[in-house]
């Protein structure tokens, strides 16, 4: 059982899916680091970005990467937009409002999805979706692999964008203190909704790279979310390479507590981690600012 | 000291309805909503009166709903302590859940998170577990009785049901006035200033905790004697988390009547928007959804709050008046 020709591609299989963990759980921290809020509606936006790849490829013929490039910017808008005249006015500048009305939000989307499309679950077929890469003792599956090299270029995106960006100046200013951000002249509810935009887009983008090996339906995205929760809390809520980090680590432990205890009791392992992370260490493995 | 008064009178009108409804849609509808009312007002204890606002109170829910079930079904428990043994179930799971994440000192967010972590852990185990019957789930055996707790009559259950809101909003009335109700208000507004003051919190955020998780159970305990079959994506399911809070929230965060107002008037455009619209999977929640929404958005404290907000208005307006005319 424990030979390394089951081990070992089950390691990297885990890394792949981690990946685009990674990239759901990015988008999750950005808003959480700035906003100080977990945006329940995360899940719910990743089943509306998979449902939107779905239907760019059924009807416009688009390749899930070419639709990449149309989704990431939309869901940028729907997210700006959400913020910044939805959440942010509805909620009165509470925290616990804003985790309320994000919840409603995710309640609406999902249940939107599911009266509109119903419960079935759909998959694309795309030419490359079997494809591997043979590298020597295994094989990779080439979208994982394209998975896994698109996560590190929005990862350094958003590094580029948060450095050296007037915008990414202002984000984290806001993120540090944001009443100072405010004196020094930031409008802070369109510095708010800029990260929500670029949070929803890095869902689009998560989207677009699973849809050719996944399946889409009104609930695929809580599956993601929940994992993404945990990745977030392990890295440290706000931290970029902890999400990183933490979710690479997430996708090796699922892969190998599936392997060992069987698909539906794989997931138990990440919860324990997450109760046990978020109850002894609640600012995760890597010590970010709580 | 208040009296119990406005409990007592709601309910006794309450009571009254099966003497003059007699549809037997119209009464499972009124027990359902009162149901949720009770999953509410457990919500309401620990969010409302406590600020901890929990996203899976569907682990008390599915605790008191499994653990009566299961001892009728497998050790043979008469059904009537099966169901104060669920409730027990309930308080000892909020006690345990409380001083764990407490003690951690976990607040806003990170309570939401592990509350709703703890609700999957649940879900998942009950979903596998033999003693759930796993994916099968559990049918309690139909032998209809009052030795049972298996009604024929849907008015009996109302009652029950009635009966056990009603107790919650003594519950709630009680907190309100308590000492511990002040503690624990006092630990809502300003946990550290709180804690200067020698509140102790975190004892008190734990026997909320309890309370609140006793209560919600029983609905759980009442929905499996109800409906006499469960399954883990009933019991440990989300929606359950949800429509807790969310009667709490519409009907008004820490008050009395909140939940039940609240569940009234949610099941009520639930079943209006199905009886227009006819019934199509996920429209109910959707309007639950943007009623949650609206309600935070344009009365923050909840229908209850509104109205009194109102009132207040009105009054104002009326004064004003009063003062130029006379």
């Amino acid at each position: 059982m424990l030979s390394a020709a089951i081990l070992i591609p089950a390691i990297l299989n885990g890394l792949l899916m981690g990946a685009i963990y990674a990239l759901v759980a990015l988008g999750l921290t950005l808003i959480y680091g700035v906003l100080h809020i977990i945006n329940f509606a995360h899940g719910a936006m990743l089943s509306a970005a998979l449902f939107a790849a779905f239907f760019a490829f059924r009807l416009l013929g688009l390749d899930p990467y070419m639709a990449l490039f149309l989704l990431a910017p939309v869901f940028f808008v729907l997210g700006y937009a959400l913020q910044r005249f939805v959440i942010g006015p509805a909620s009165h500048g509470d925290d616990r409002n804003m985790l309320l009305v994000t919840l409603g939000v995710a309640v609406i989307i999902e249940n939107s999805l599911l009266y509109s499309f119903r419960a079935d679950t759909r998959t694309i077929d795309v030419p490359y979706a079997f494809q591997t890469f043979n590298i020597g003792f295994t094989y990779l599956a080439v979208p994982r692999v394209v998975g896994l090299v698109a996560v590190f270029v929005v990862a350094l995106g958003l590094w580029l964008l948060m450095t050296f960006t007037d915008i990414g100046r202002a984000i984290r200013a806001v993120a540090r203190e944001k009443l100072g951000a405010e004196l020094a002249g930031i409008d802070v509810g369109h510095v708010y909704a800029m990260t929500f935009g670029f949070g929803t887009a890095c869902v689009a983008i998560a989207a677009c790279l699973l849809i050719p090996t996944y399946y889409v339906n009104p609930g695929v995205g809580n599956a993601f979310v929940l994992v993404a929760f945990t990745i977030v809390v392990l890295g440290g809520m706000g931290s970029v390479p902890g999400a990183l980090i933490g979710a690479l680590f997430i996708g090796v432990v699922e892969s190998l507590c599936g392997l060992f205890l069987g698909e539906s009791l794989g997931q138990i392992g990440i919860f324990l981690i997450f109760i046990a992370v978020l109850l002894l260490r609640p600012t995760g493995l890597f010590g970010a600012r709580a | 000291m208040r009296p119990l008064g406005p409990s007592v009178a709601v309910i006794a009108v309450l009571a009254a309805v099966p003497l003059v409804v007699h549809s037997n849609a119209a009464l499972n509808f009124l027990v359902v909503t009162l149901m949720i009312a009770l999953a509410g007002q457990g919500w309401n204890i620990l969010g409302g009166y406590g600020g901890q606002y929990s996203f899976g109170h569907a682990a008390f829910f599915g605790t008191g709903a499994y653990v009566t079930a299961i001892l009728q079904v497998r050790y043979g428990v008469n059904a009537w302590p099966g169901f104060v043994i669920g409730i027990a179930a309930g308080a000892a799971l909020g006690a345990a859940i409380g001083a764990l994440t407490f003690r951690s000192g976990l607040r806003g967010s990170y309570f939401a998170l592990v509350t709703l972590a703890f609700a999957e852990v649940l879900r998942i185990v009950a979903s596998v577990a033999p003693i759930t019957g796993a994916g099968v789930g559990t049918l309690i055996k139909l032998e209809l009785g009052a030795g049972t707790f298996q009604f024929q009559s849907r008015a009996a259950f109302y009652w029950v049901i009635l009966a056990l809101v009603g107790i919650s909003l003594m519950v709630a009335e009680l907190v309100e006035r308590s000492r511990f109700g002040t503690w624990l208000m006092a630990v809502r507004e300003n946990e550290d200033a709180a804690s200067a003051l020698g509140v102790d919190a975190r004892t008190v955020k734990t026997a909320a905790m309890a309370i609140s998780g006793a209560i919600t159970a029983a609905a759980g305990c009442f929905y499996a004697q109800y409906f006499l079959f469960i399954d883990s994506g009933i019991a440990y399911g989300t929606w359950i988390s949800v429509e807790a809070l969310l009667t709490a929230i519409i009907g008004g965060v820490g008050t009395v009547f909140g939940p039940l107002a609240g569940a009234l008037v949610v099941k009520s455009l639930g079943e209006v928007t199905r009886l227009i619209v006819g019934d199509a999977p996920g429209l109910d929640l959707i309007i639950y959804g943007a009623v949650l929404v609206i309600v935070i958005w344009v009365m923050p404290r909840g229908l209850i709050g509104g109205i009194a907000d109102a009132r207040k208005f009105f009054a104002r307006v009326r004064s004003v008046r009063e003062a130029h005319l006379g």
